[in-house]
C-alpha cells in the first residue's frame, strides 16, 4: 500500500447542495415577476434559476459564451467546469440519479455538443432526467457549415426524449420550462435545448412562469381501475408469482410502496440492474438480480413462475435471454409509465399504464380487498423452492488459483466497509457486474450505473455528479482499468471543485469482460484486450491520481484490502484512487450466454443447475 | 402483413417530418406512403401514413409515434370507413395516330388532360391506388415517358372530425 504525499488542494468551495435523502419533487416556479428587458442569455440563466436548477456541469466555448457571461451574475447557479463535455453529461446523470432532481449540462456548439452525445444516449437508455443546453451558430450562419456548427438537434433526435432549436429569444423561458417538464415527468429522459449565439445576445423580455405549449404530451400517471383489479386477481391466485422490479420503481419513488406490497403478498422479488436498491438485499424474499449475470434463484424463479408482476421494467434482452424461452409458463402483468414498453418484447396479459407509485398503491388496496373477500393462494411451497435455490446456488467466487487478488473480494469488502448508506457508481464490464452482485444495496439511489447503453467511462463523472448532489454521502466509483482510462480527467475537476470521491480501480490489466467472452466463446484468442496496465504499469494509477490532485493508493494483497479501504474512507478532502491490482482470469458468474435461453444458466463454469430433477418437468 | 392507414396530427413545426421519418427507419418500420399537408388549424399539420405491418407491430408503431412530443393524435382509418385518394400525373407518348384512343381511356377513368404537345399528353387522375394502377396498365402500351405520384391522403367518412377535439 503506497500513499501520496500530502498536497495543497484548493480551499473547498462552499457549495449549495440539495438535501440528501430520497429524491425530492421538482420545485415549483417562483411567482410571476413583472416582465423585464434582458438579453437572451440572461433570460436563460434566470429561467434555469426559476425552474429550480442549482448546479450546471459544463465547458464554455464560442457560441455559448453569452450564456457563460450571464452565469457570472447568478447568485444561485453553481457551475462546475469539467474537463470534457462527456463528463458534464455523465455528471448531470449521476447528479440526477442521486438526488431525483433534473441534472443540467452545458456545452458550446459543434464539438462541445457532439461530445455530449454519448452521455445523452446513456441518459436516454436509462431514462434519466437530464437537460442539456448547447450553444449554436448564429441564425444567419446555420446551414452554411460555419465554424463549430453541428446540427445537434438532428444528431440527438434518436437519443433524446425531445429537443428544440430556439430561434427567438422570447421563447427561451418557455423552452427551458418545457425541457425541465419533459425531462422530469412521464418516463424521464434527456432533453436538449439548442440556442444560437445571436439569440443569446439579442434583447428580449423575461417573465416567469411561461405558459407550456405541449399539446402532444400527456403522460398517463393514473392507472386504469379495471386493469388494477385484474392484476390483483392474478396476484392473489397465482401459485408461483414473482415481482420483477425495474428502475422505474426507483424513479417513481415507489420503494416504500413496493416493500408494503411484498410484505402484504409474500411474493418473492427480483431487482434488475437498474433497480438494485429498490428493495433491500437483506430481505429474505429478495432473490437478487435477474438476467445474464443474475443469481440462479432470480433466473430460476422467473423461468418457473406462473405470474410475473413486472413493475417499471422493460424486458430487456439482458434480462430475458432468448425471449421465446423466457418465463414460458408465466402470465404477465406489465406496469409502466411508457405505453410503448408494454408488450414490446413480451406480450402482457394485463397491461397497466401509469406511474409506479400510484400503481403499487392501488395494487395494495386491490390485493387487500381481494384477499379479504376470496383469500389468497398458499405460496409456502413456492417460497420453499425459491429459498432452496438461494441456499443451493448462492453468489460466490473462487479465489484465483494463481494467488492474485480476487476482484470480487475487493468489491465485497468496499461494500461492507462503506456500507449501505454510501453511493456506488460503476463503469461497464466485469467490475460493474461484480458491483451489482457483491455490494448489498438496501436503499434506492445508492447504485448508479450505465445499464442500457453500457457506457465505459461512466463511473468517475457520474460519481462526481452524485457527490455534488449529495456532498455528505460517501461516493465510491467502482471502475475498471479500461473504463478509468476513458474519463479519469474528471478527477481534476473533483479535486479543484471539491468533490472528494473515491475510486476503486479494479485493475486486471485487461478489458475484462471482452476477455471473458474471448475465453468462453472465442477459443481463448485474446485479441487486443490486454491494456498493458499490468505488464508495463502504464499508466501508474497512483501517480496519475496524484497528478490529478488526488491521493493514490495501491493494494495487491488480500491482507491489505481492508486497511486500504479504511485509509481511503479517512480521506475526505480530496479524491482518492485505489489501484487494486487483481488477477486477470476472474470471471463473472452465473452467466446466461448471449442468445441462449435462461434455462441454460450456468451457476459457475461447467455447473448447470439441474432444475429438471427437482421439477419432474 | 397488411396495410394500415394512419392519420397523424402533428404540431406544424420545423423538423417534425424528420422526427416521424427517423422514427420509422430506426425502429425498422416500412412506410409505403407518406403525405403531409396543412389542416384547418394553422398550427396543426396532418400526415397520412400507410404502413405495411402486422397487428402487433402496428401497435408499437402508434405507441412510438405517440411518444414524439410533437405528435398530437393518431387515428387509424379503416378502409371501409374512409375516403382514400392518391394523385397521379403521367406523361404518355401520344402522337396524332393514337391520341384519340388515349383520350378515350382518359375519359373512361374520369381523368383529365392537363398538358398537350404534338408528341405527348400529360394526364392527371385521382383515385385509390387500384384505380391508378388500372389506368397505368391501360396507358403503358402507348409509352409512359414520365410519371409522378403523391402519397395517399385519407379522411374518415361521416360527420365526425378527428381534428375537432385536438385542441
Amino acid at each position: 500500500m503506497t500513499s501520496a504525499s500530502p498536497r495543497q488542494v484548493p480551499a473547498n468551495q462552499q457549495h449549495r447542495s440539495p438535501k440528501p435523502g430520497p429524491p425530492a419533487a421538482p420545485k415549483p416556479a417562483p411567482p410571476a415577476a413583472t416582465p423585464i428587458r434582458v438579453t437572451g442569455a440572461s433570460a436563460l440563466v434566470r429561467s434555469l434559476e426559476a425552474v429550480g436548477c442549482e448546479i450546471v456541469f459544463g465547458i464554455p466555448g464560442g457560441t455559448i459564451m453569452p450564456a457563460y457571461d450571464a452565469l457570472l451574475d447568478s447568485a444561485v447557479l453553481r457551475h462546475v467546469l469539467v474537463r470534457h463535455e462527456q463528463g458534464a453529461g455523465h455528471a448531470a446523470t449521476g447528479y440526477a440519479q442521486a438526488t431525483g432532481n433534473v441534472g443540467v449540462c452545458m456545452a458550446t456548439s459543434g464539438p462541445g455538443a457532439t461530445n455530449l452525445v454519448t452521455a445523452l444516449a446513456d441518459a436516454y437508455m436509462d431514462s434519466v432526467s437530464v437537460v442539456a443546453i448547447t450553444g449554436q451558430q448564429s441564425r444567419a450562419l446555420i446551414g452554411t457549415d460555419a465554424f463549430q456548427e453541428a446540427d445537434i438537434c438532428g444528431i440527438t433526435m434518436p437519443i433524446t426524449k425531445h429537443n428544440v432549436l430556439v430561434t427567438d429569444p422570447a421563447d427561451i423561458p418557455r423552452a427551458v420550462a418545457e425541457a425541465f417538464h419533459l425531462a422530469a415527468t412521464g418516463r424521464p429522459g434527456p432533453v436538449l435545448v439548442d440556442i444560437p449565439k445571436d439569440v443569446l445576445q439579442e434583447s428580449t423580455v423575461f417573465s416567469w412562469p411561461p405558459e407550456l405549449r405541449l399539446p402532444g404530451y400527456r403522460p398517463t400517471t393514473r392507472p386504469h381501475g379495471k386493469q388494477i383489479l385484474q392484476a390483483a386477481r392474478l396476484i392473489t391466485t397465482a401459485q408461483r408469482p414473482v415481482l420483477y422490479i425495474g428502475g422505474g420503481v426507483i424513479k417513481a419513488r415507489a420503494t416504500a410502496e413496493l416493500r408494503e406490497l411484498v410484505e402484504l403478498t409474500g411474493v418473492p422479488v427480483v431487482t434488475t440492474l437498474m433497480a438494485r436498491g429498490a428493495f433491500p438485499d437483506s430481505h429474505p424474499l429478495h432473490l437478487g438480480m435477474p438476467g445474464m449475470h443474475g443469481t440462479v434463484a432470480a433466473v430460476a424463479a422467473m423461468q418457473r413462475a406462473d405470474l410475473l408482476i413486472a413493475l417499471g421494467t422493460r424486458f430487456d434482452d439482458r434480462v430475458t435471454g432468448k425471449v421465446a424461452s423466457f418465463a414460458p409458463d408465466a402470465k404477465v402483468v406489465h406496469a409502466d409509465i411508457d405505453p410503448a414498453e408494454i408488450s414490446k418484447n413480451r406480450t402482457a396479459d394485463v397491461p397497466i399504464v401509469g406511474d409506479c407509485k400510484e400503481i403499487i398503491t392501488e395494487l395494495i388496496s386491490a390485493v387487500r380487498a381481494e384477499r379479504d373477500s376470496v383469500g389468497t393462494a398458499d405460496l409456502s411451497a413456492w417460497i420453499r423452492q425459491t429459498s432452496g435455490w438461494q441456499t443451493t446456488y448462492p453468489l460466490g467466487y473462487d479465489w484465483p488459483a494463481d494467488g492474485s487478488l480476487s476482484p470480487q473480494y475487493v468489491i465485497e469488502r468496499i461494500g461492507a466497509i462503506a456500507g449501505p448508506d454510501a453511493i456506488y457508481t460503476a463503469g461497464v464490464g466485469q467490475h460493474q457486474m461484480w458491483a451489482a452482485q457483491f455490494i448489498h444495496y438496501e436503499k434506492p439511489a445508492t447504485w448508479i450505473n450505465s445499464g442500457g447503453l453500457g457506457t465505459m467511462g461512466f463511473a468517475v463523472p457520474a460519481a462526481m455528479g452524485a457527490k455534488f448532489g449529495r456532498p455528505d454521502t460517501v461516493v465510491w466509483a467502482i471502475d475498471g482499468d479500461g473504463c478509468f482510462q476513458m474519463t479519469n480527467q474528471e478527477l481534476a475537476t473533483c479535486a479543484i471543485e471539491g468533490a472528494p470521491i473515491k475510486v476503486a480501480v479494479i485493475n486486471n490489466g485487461n478489458l475484462g469482460m471482452v476477455r471473458q467472452w474471448q475465453n468462453l466463446f472465442y477459443a481463448e484468442r485474446y485479441s487486443h484486450t490486454d491494456l498493458g496496465t499490468h505488464k508495463h504499469r502504464i499508466p501508474d494509477f497512483v501517480l496519475l491520481a496524484e497528478a490529478l490532485g488526488g491521493v493514490g493508493l495501491r493494494c495487491e494483497a488480500k491482507d491489505d484490502v481492508d486497511a486500504t479501504i479504511s485509509r481511503a474512507m479517512e480521506i475526505t478532502d480530496r479524491p482518492v484512487v485505489v489501484d487494486f491490482v487483481v488477477g486477470k482470469d476472474a470471471q463473472v458468474w452465473p452467466m446466461v450466454a448471449a442468445g441462449t435461453g435462461n434455462d441454460q444458466i450456468m451457476a459457475a463454469r461447467g455447473i448447470r443447475p439441474l432444475f429438471d430433477d427437482e421439477d419432474q418437468r | 402483413m397488411s396495410k394500415h392507414t394512419l392519420s397523424v396530427l402533428v404540431e406544424n413545426k420545423p423538423g417534425v417530418l424528420a422526427r416521424v421519418a427517423g422514427l420509422f427507419s430506426r425502429r425498422g418500420f416500412n412506410i409505403e406512403s407518406l403525405a403531409v399537408g396543412p389542416t384547418e388549424h394553422e398550427d396543426i399539420s396532418r400526415m397520412t401514413i400507410v404502413v405495411s405491418v402486422d397487428e402487433l407491430p402496428l401497435e408499437q408503431v402508434t405507441k412510438q409515434l405517440n411518444k414524439l412530443v410533437n405528435v398530437i393524435k393518431i387515428v387509424e382509418l379503416e378502409p371501409a370507413a374512409a375516403v382514400r385518394r392518391e394523385l397521379l400525373l403521367v406523361k404518355v407518348r401520344a402522337d396524332a395516330g393514337v391520341r384519340s384512343q388515349v383520350l378515350e381511356t382518359v375519359q373512361l377513368f374520369r381523368a383529365k388532360v392537363v398538358d398537350v404537345s404534338p408528341e405527348a399528353l400529360t394526364i392527371e387522375v385521382t383515385g385509390t391506388a387500384d384505380k391508378l394502377d388500372a389506368l397505368l396498365r391501360m396507358l403503358e402500351p402507348y409509352g409512359v415517358r414520365e410519371m409522378v405520384q403523391s402519397g395517399m391522403v385519407a379522411i374518415g367518412r361521416g360527420a365526425r372530425s378527428i381534428t375537432a377535439p385536438a385542441r
